[in-house]
């Protein structure tokens, strides 16, 4: 069976592979911990801009309440991945708590845009080690990055910006899907008014309360008025 | 200790709340599916979310001080938008967009 899953998942590998090693990287030149560090946080935290986050938040001592909200809004996306997946993990008993776990979005568009036969056990037998296979790419990825950070000498001031540089990608991913620009207003605007007003250690949480609050009003006024836009607008 | 401590918990908040994120749907929300709020948020909070950590994070790798006031950020997150735009390859994207700042940070240049 392995034969036929591993086909299917290299283009994650291809993925993983880089994004993995580029986090081990910033991980083991941003701080001071040791290096295994870095893929244990891929065993259990799994999450490829979660984990990027994370670097920044460790080397600034964050509050464990501030790491906990920061990296929920950042993965919030995943909520809705699932939203769509209930009915295909029914019944998959064992394999169920880790078919959850291992929903990044990269595993979620390759489990729902295979194609599928009527036996349900063996597609999630399939769907359970495509997630397995997709992990390991991860956990590799980190250990190879952690250790290239620890043993090769380079000079890794500004390494950070592959941070930046992310989320630039994934807002620009994000507005492509949608075909809105108004989110990213909104985003853009609290993070300014974030910066503007709060102490730096409280900037992330505040200005994704003002994202929220907008957003929330926004669906009151929309409700309201009544002009709900539909679910294939954009 | 007290490291080895703070690291811990901070791997468990971190992984619990990547969990939970995952895990929700499947324990509360499978009555819900087509609530109009929970829609309104899936469309639009995720692109928010990551506009709203772009502006923060690029603002903190800025230096406002220089006299072209946080030029040597803003160059390479110019970079990022307009070699994504062109070519819509993420790696090549970050790689082209952390070597660019790499440049700056180490080179000096920009600052006066």
């Amino acid at each position: 069976m392995n034969r036929t899953v591993f086909p299917l998942t290299l283009p994650v590998l291809f993925g993983y592979l880089p994004l993995g090693t580029a986090f081990g990287v910033l991980f083991s030149t941003q701080l001071e911990y040791a290096w295994w560090i870095a893929p244990l946080m891929g065993i259990v935290i799994y999450a490829g801009a979660g984990q990027i986050l994370a670097v920044s938040l460790l080397a600034a001592h964050a509050g464990l309440l501030e790491v906990f909200v920061a990296m929920f809004v950042l993965n919030a996306r995943h909520l809705f991945y699932g939203l769509s997946l209930l009915g295909r993990f029914r019944g998959a008993r064992w394999r169920k708590p880790y078919l959850i776990f291992g929903l990044t979005d990269e595993t979620y568009s390759l489990l729902t845009s295979r194609a599928r036969s009527e036996d349900r056990e063996h597609e999630q037998e399939i769907d359970f080690r495509i997630t397995a296979f997709n992990q390991c790419y991860w956990v590799i990825g980190c250990t190879i990055g952690a250790l290239l950070g620890k043993n090769v000498a380079f000079d890794s001031t500004g390494i950070e910006f592959a941070l930046v540089s992310l989320f630039i990608v994934l807002t620009i991913d994000q507005l492509k899907a949608l075909g809105e620009g108004f989110p990213i207003w909104i985003g853009a605007g609290a993070a300014a008014i974030a910066v503007w007003l709060i102490p730096p250690s409280h900037q992330l949480i505040g200005a994704i309360a003002i994202v929220s609050s907008v957003l929330l009003a926004q669906y009151a006024r929309t409700r309201e008025t009544g002009i709900e836009r539909g679910s294939e607008h954009g | 200790m007290a490291e080895e401590l703070y690291v811990g918990g901070f791997i468990a908040a971190a992984a619990l709340a990547t969990f939970a994120t995952r895990v929700i749907p499947f324990l509360f929300l499978h009555r819900h599916t087509d609530h109009p709020l929970i829609k309104h948020l899936g469309r639009y909070l995720p692109a928010a979310v990551m506009a709203l950590l772009a502006g923060i994070f690029l603002q903190r790798s800025a230096d406002w001080s220089l006299s072209a006031p946080g030029a040597d950020a803003l160059i390479p997150g110019m970079l990022v938008v307009g070699v994504h735009l062109w070519r819509g390859n993420a790696l090549l994207s970050i790689a082209v967009g952390t070597a660019s700042y790499m440049v700056t940070q180490q080179t000096g240049w920009l600052a006066s």
